[in-house]
């Protein structure tokens, strides 16, 4: 990056990016790599070594490799779901410009599963392509609606307005997915994962499935980053800088809901991924989303891999959803925010 | 000018007092109503003679099994956990200054849940045993939020805020514990998780009875200290209150009628958050809220059981009818506030 980039650039920071960042990309990728080859190797069974490399081969005799190879899925999963999480976590709290904004605690994970169930149950959804859409769909339609909510009058879309109209909006889906299960014995067993989310169903074919989706939605997220970068600037100036507020607001909250939405349909609601990470990431690389985003892809990862091998090995010989662990997680981390914010910010 | 102002004064309180009255008098001849309704009908409808005579405890020939061992205890139930989730409530939303702060919002319904999930499920204990553990838990997590709000004070927005986060690792712990018991029918946790009158026995009734007659007549007598914290902390205690130890009252009792009633019926969802604004509403700027409030609670519960039961093709527990009640009123509340510009 040179002195001529774009007005984007928030600050100095922005201009030198120093040795400093490239140093954390580096242990970030390398955390990662060391999570994923955990989550395969580590679980309810232990396996040998060579169990592993022959699963990698292909092979899937006995119950070791066969435990592998389903442990190599899962964690594709995980590590898409999480990257996809902790992008759309970033891009909501850039472009609300609220340090509480999440796919959980807006309640848009929520929607998502609405959504599918009531789809299983009244119009025979089945299969996974058919889920992908209309959890994009629930996804966006809470996401509006959260989000008009929550902007009502004065002030526009505080924190504290939105972050209530997100507990008010989940706890009424939460009734309503309770209402629709409840209503339907034969969705019921199927249906529990949808109000904790997992990733241990993740297959190859299912991964595939959401896979363009994800890809699409990361795509637009990161080609928003400029223009997060100009909101976060405040609406006036973004507008007097040239950038058109509204369009970049829209395209940044369509990848966002995307990502979870497509997320959401695999793995159920999984919380406080998109909390969390883009937090910490501040912290590391400062707040130029071109580099917020990536980072944010590549911690939300790592976190959802970590929270997946935790829930395998505490619980054994079963094991903890990681919707349970990011929330137990994540909590704390979020009352940790409220507490540090001046209450006249939120 | 004088004593005509002084006399309009006289007349809007007595107009209000006689409203308040009429209000009390109408919710409870509804809550009977509905009771009797609830006795008498159902899958066979048995005449209110029947009844009569079954609550008298004379032995009528299938009606005493049905009312008096089935709706009996059920509708007893509904009513005494509708009665503790009111005042509850209500006494929370009062002391905070914020309809959003009922126990079921910042936590305590929550903690009372998984406390006594864990003492169903792990320790499989039964009756007391699951009231001690909620009102311990219920206990801790109100102490809880309240301390980690503190800084420079305690603001109702950040207890509130703070309570919803507390609210959702506790519901997944209790998510998680349901799910160990993988044994389980998950329907049958769900339903608890939803709140739910199911298999209501006499034994179950009688400890949220107790706590009942133990709790509210203690937060009945605090009423007037609990109105006086609604004008804030400053003025209370220049009136007189004793602010601390009236909030310490006001939340053991409150705690305690919450927990056994959970540990009875489940976190029947909403019922502590409605009651009190919909007392509000009916009731008008009337003094205390904790009498219509505590009656709301009972109707709506009563009610939202009976409409569950038989109003849809299937069986559904109370909570999944009050939630789906409860939570579009608590979108609407944040809404009109959010309109109003005001604080909440």
């Amino acid at each position: 990056m040179t002195t001529n980039t774009s007005p984007s650039a928030p600050g100095a920071a922005v201009r030198r990016p120093g040795p400093g960042r490239f140093l954390w990309l580096l242990a970030v990728l390398g955390v990662l790599a060391a999570l994923m080859v955990a989550s395969v190797t580590v679980g309810s069974r232990d396996v040998p070594w060579s169990a592993v490399v022959a699963a990698f081969g292909g092979s899937v005799e006995g119950f070791d490799q066969a435990a592998v190879a389903k442990r190599i899925p899962r964690t594709l999963l995980a590590v898409l779901a999480g990257a996809a999480l902790g992008v759309s976590g970033a891009v909501m709290q850039g472009v609300t410009r609220n340090p509480l904004a999440d796919p959980g605690i807006l309640g848009v994970n929520m929607g998502a599963s609405l959504a599918v169930v009531t789809g299983m149950a009244f119009f025979g959804l089945e299969s996974a392509t058919g889920f992908v859409w209309v959890a994009i769909t629930g996804a966006g339609a809470t996401m509006v609606f959260v989000y008009v909510v929550g902007s009502l009058g004065r002030g526009g879309a505080t924190p504290l307005k939105l972050t209530l109209a997100g507990a008010a909006v989940s706890a009424a889906l939460t009734s309503f997915i309770s209402a629709v299960v409840l209503q339907r014995n034969d969705v019921a067993d199927g249906a529990r994962s949808w109000q904790i989310g997992g990733v241990g169903g993740g297959t190859f074919d299912s991964v595939a499935q959401v896979l363009p989706f994800l890809a699409a939605g990361m795509a637009v997220c990161l080609l928003s980053a400029r223009g997060l970068n100009l909101l976060a600037l405040g609406e006036d100036l973004a507008a007097g800088l040239g950038e058109r507020v509204a369009i970049a607001r829209g395209t940044a909250f369509l990848g966002s809901v995307v990502l979870c939405g497509a997320t959401t349909a695999v793995t159920g609601p999984i919380g406080f991924v998109g909390l969390v990470i883009p937090h910490v990431c501040r912290l590391l690389v400062g707040v130029d989303h071109r580099w917020l985003l990536p980072f944010s892809a590549l911690g939300g990862a790592a976190l959802l891999t970590a929270s997946d091998v935790i829930g395998r090995v505490v619980a054994r010989p079963g094991e903890v959803d990681v919707g349970i662990v990011t929330a137990l997680i994540g909590a704390p981390f979020f009352i940790y925010i409220v507490r540090r914010q001046k209450v006249r910010a939120l | 000018m004088s004593v005509s102002t002084v006399e309009t004064v006289t007349r809007g309180r007595v107009r209000r007092a006689y409203r308040r009255r009429a209000v009390i008098v109408v919710l409870a001849v509804l809550i009977v109503l509905v009771f009797a309704v609830t006795l008498m009908a159902g899958r066979t409808f048995y005449p209110p003679g029947d009844v009569v005579r079954v609550v008298l405890g004379q032995d009528v020939p299938g009606a005493s099994f049905t009312v008096g061992r089935l709706r009996l205890p059920r509708a007893a139930l509904a009513v005494v956990a509708g009665l503790c989730f009111g005042i509850a409530g209500v006494t929370f939303q009062t002391m905070l200054r914020n309809p959003l702060a009922s126990p079921d919002i910042i936590g305590i319904t929550s903690g009372a849940g998984a406390a006594a999930t864990f003492a169903i499920v792990v320790l499989s204990l039964d009756g007391a045993g699951v009231s001690v553990f909620a009102i311990t838990a219920g206990l801790a997590v109100a102490v809880a939020v309240y301390a980690l709000s503190f800084k420079n004070g305690v603001s109702g927005i950040r207890l509130i805020l703070i309570g919803i986060g507390i609210a959702a690792m506790l519901d997944s712990a209790t998510a998680y514990i349901l799910d160990q018991a993988a044994e389980w029918d998950h329907q049958e946790a769900m339903r608890w998780l939803a709140g739910s009158l199911n298999g209501a026995t006499w034994d179950r009734v009688v400890p949220v009875a107790v706590a009942l007659l133990v709790f509210s007549p203690v937060l009945l007598h605090r009423s007037r200290d609990l109105e006086a914290l609604q004008l804030g902390d400053d003025t209370a205690s220049a009136l007189g209150v004793r602010v601390d130890r009236t909030r310490l009252v006001a939340i053991i009792g409150a705690v305690g009628l919450i927990a056994f009633a959970i540990a009875a019926a489940g976190p029947i969802s909403f019922v502590a958050f409605l009651s009190g604004p919909i007392a509000a509403r009916v009731v008008g700027p009337n003094g205390s809220l904790l009498v219509p409030s505590a009656l709301v609670g009972a109707l709506l519960v009563l009610a939202a059981d009976f409409c569950g039961q038989f109003a849809f093709g299937i069986r559904y527990p109370v909570g999944v009818v009050t939630g789906v009640l409860g939570a579009p009123y608590l979108v609407y509340l944040i809404v009109r506030s959010n309109r109003a510009g005001g604080s909440l």
